[in-house]
């Protein structure tokens, strides 16, 4: 059956997919042919990270409609769990790819058992409440892991919440150290599998939007009177785009922790959850392909910008707020159509003066 | 106009006539006692009722009745105080909104509900919900199933739009259809979720004089084709004495009058209550 809004979706999930390949393709080109700056190196797979985090975020905010604060706290508990799965298994599984998938899997897991935990309470709030409930445990996912001591030696791996508790074997080595956080990870995290990450998220937002559960979800934000009228469990669907968005921050975090020698709770702060928030609004409120492009786009600036020093945030925040005018405010909107009647006009004007001149 | 049905359809519409046949006389709703305080306020008191499996009846009373507060009890948006709702015979007592649809109650909205974000054909989707047989991991996977279903899906939200003349609209956004156009999109999504009873509260609301002549015909034509109950709450009372088979008349929360459309016409309590005193007319 021709279905004219399906082709239209089907289209821009086609575009999505070919953006992400096409650029992975020319960066992976660059990067291998040395032709990336050492400092545009690094940024590659942070800016894929981030794009995961900005792609998951968007299921619970734009799509679900829920505004979460807390979505570096995922992040963080994949980060962590990924770094000490890397570390357990540093000796036993010798490839590097297997042992980074097997993090990201456990991060991920983890991170959705998490959500799923804290979906629980929090999901029965909603709008400013929900907000400030999301934050708080953020910070609580955070504070957990700033406080945990890991080691591992002979005898097996220990877990505490003081330095003293762990007693190591001759030969035993810490895996984390609490407020210190993970030293001496061995960074085996790959560009090619950062962009595997962002197909998988794609794969896996995208069909889940473009289904029966995806309807649910909309129709939840849509309006969630009716939707319970037509027999949608509402709380259960709500915590699947939680739960889903959850996971798929873990297994980001998990990547972003092991591409760094070290790695420390701060970094899964308040203010991580409102920079990928911000990615997520600036690129448009369920906007997948927007989420993706604001991000390398938001992620770049302040890098770029980093010569200017000081002025630096000062020239990121103008560029948030030009952005958010150009697109929400509708006299900016109107201004630009405008100009585009004008600029049509003078070419129509134009055509007809070539036309009697012809004439 | 009801002659292609899908296999799908065919089902449900045998599946309604044999429960009408298996039950006999068992009420598709059967309510008891029902009452409901909001703090010191009592909204509605002692609503006794009951539809049959293919009855038209009609709700009315003035403004301020208590009329949609009928409505929210018998979907469960608010728990009643008092009394009971049996649906096809099963109490819905502590049951969600959700649940007592799934046990065959739809409904539609006064203040129109539609998924405005959404085109008329997704709306009609949404409704069929927890018709559609395919799993979590089927839609994720893009497997088989999915396929299957959304195609099933497709077809047959596509009938009931045809079926209520909305074939045209299936790809416009719900938000900017039409006023009278948005009141049926909404009746088509509560028959997609395959209810055996329908709750219509002020369907013909902001309809003229032509759109309602032609609501009556379709809610006729609804109950002949899927031979389910409709119970409806309208203060157009051409429509109310046309269509219905069975009116109560509540006021102040109360059954004030209970009978054929014949009988609340000449019944006094109610022209006094409702329709005004005689002397003014």
């Amino acid at each position: 059956m021709r279905i004219k809004n399906d082709r239209k979706t089907q289209l821009t999930n086609f575009l999505t997919y070919a953006l992400v390949i096409v650029a992975f393709v020319i960066l992976q080109y660059m990067s291998e042919g040395k032709m990336l700056t050492k400092s545009m190196q690094g940024y590659l797979i942070p800016i894929c990270v981030y794009i995961v985090l900005a792609v998951s975020l968007n299921l619970v905010v734009g799509i679900s409609g829920e505004l979460s604060l807390g979505h570096a706290g995922f992040m963080g508990v994949g980060a962590f769990t990924g770094v000490i799965i890397a570390g357990i298994f540093r000796d036993t599984i010798d490839n590097e790819i297997l042992r980074l998938a097997l993090s990201m899997v456990c991060g991920g897991v983890l991170a959705g058992v998490a959500g799923f935990v804290v979906g629980i309470p929090v999901l029965r709030l909603r709008g400013d409440y929900l907000a400030i409930v999301t934050l708080a445990f953020g910070e609580i996912l955070k504070n957990i892991f700033g406080n945990l001591y890991v080691g591992k030696d002979i005898n097996g791996i220990q877990f505490a919440f003081s330095s003293e508790a762990i007693k190591l074997a001759e030969g035993g080595k810490m895996i984390l150290k609490g407020p210190m956080g993970a030293a001496g990870i061995k960074k085996i995290a790959t560009f090619p599998v950062a962009f595997v990450l962002i197909l998988i998220t794609l794969f896996v937002v995208l069909n889940l939007i473009n289904s029966k559960e995806g309807r649910a979800i909309k129709a939840i934000r849509d309006n969630r009177i009716a939707a319970e009228s037509v027999g949608i469990n509402v709380t259960a669907f709500k915590l699947k785009a939680f739960v889903t968005s959850a996971f798929l921050a873990g297994m980001a975090g998990a990547l972003f922790a092991l591409n760094y020698s070290s790695v420390n709770a701060s970094q899964f702060n308040f203010n991580t959850s409102i920079n990928i928030l911000v990615f997520v609004v600036l690129g448009g409120m369920g906007n997948i392909l927007g989420s993706i492009i604001s991000t390398t786009v938001l992620y770049l600036v302040p890098e770029l910008l980093r010569e200017l020093q000081d002025y630096r945030m000062i020239i990121y925040a103008i560029v948030l707020i030009v952005v958010m005018l150009v697109t929400w405010s509708p006299k900016v909107k109107q201004m630009i159509q405008v100009v585009q009647v004008r600029i049509k006009d003078l070419f129509k004007k134009k055509d007809k003066k070539g036309g009697s001149v012809n004439g | 106009m009801a002659e292609k049905y899908s296999r799908e359809m065919v089902e449900v519409i045998s599946k309604n006539l044999h429960r009408q046949q298996d039950l006999g006389k068992v009420p598709v709703l059967d309510v008891r006692n029902l009452g409901i305080d909001f703090g010191g306020l009592t909204a509605v008191d002692g609503f006794n009722m009951t539809i049959g499996p293919t009855e038209i009846s009609g709700l009315i009373g003035p403004n301020g009745a208590g009329k949609t507060t009928i409505f929210n009890l018998l979907t469960s948006v608010y728990q009643p105080t008092r009394g009971s709702i049996l649906v096809n015979g099963i109490n819905t007592k502590g049951m969600t909104t959700a649940k007592v649809n799934r046990l065959g109650v739809a409904r539609t909205f006064q203040n129109i509900r539609l998924f405005t974000d959404m085109t008329a054909l997704e709306n009609v989707k949404v409704g069929m919900h927890n018709s559609i047989k395919c799993g979590f991991i089927s839609s994720l996977l893009r497997l088989p199933p999915y396929f299957k279903a959304e195609k099933e899906a497709n077809k047959r939200a596509m009938e009931l739009l045809d079926f209520m003349g909305l074939a045209d609209v299936a790809d416009t956004k719900a938000g900017s259809l039409p006023y009278g156009v948005q009141r049926r999109l909404e009746i088509v999504r509560a028959l997609a979720t395959n209810p055996s009873i329908i709750l219509l509260d002020e369907p013909a609301a902001g309809m003229n004089p032509t759109e309602t002549e032609e609501l009556m015909h379709q809610i006729r034509r609804i109950r002949d084709t899927f031979q389910i109950a409709i119970f409806l709450i309208e203060h157009d009372m051409n429509l109310v004495m046309n269509v219905c088979e069975g009116i109560v008349v509540v006021n102040y929360g109360r059954i004030i009058a209970k009978g054929t459309p014949e009988q609340i016409k000449n019944d006094p309590a109610v022209i006094e209550a409702y329709l005004g005193k005689k002397e003014e007319e």
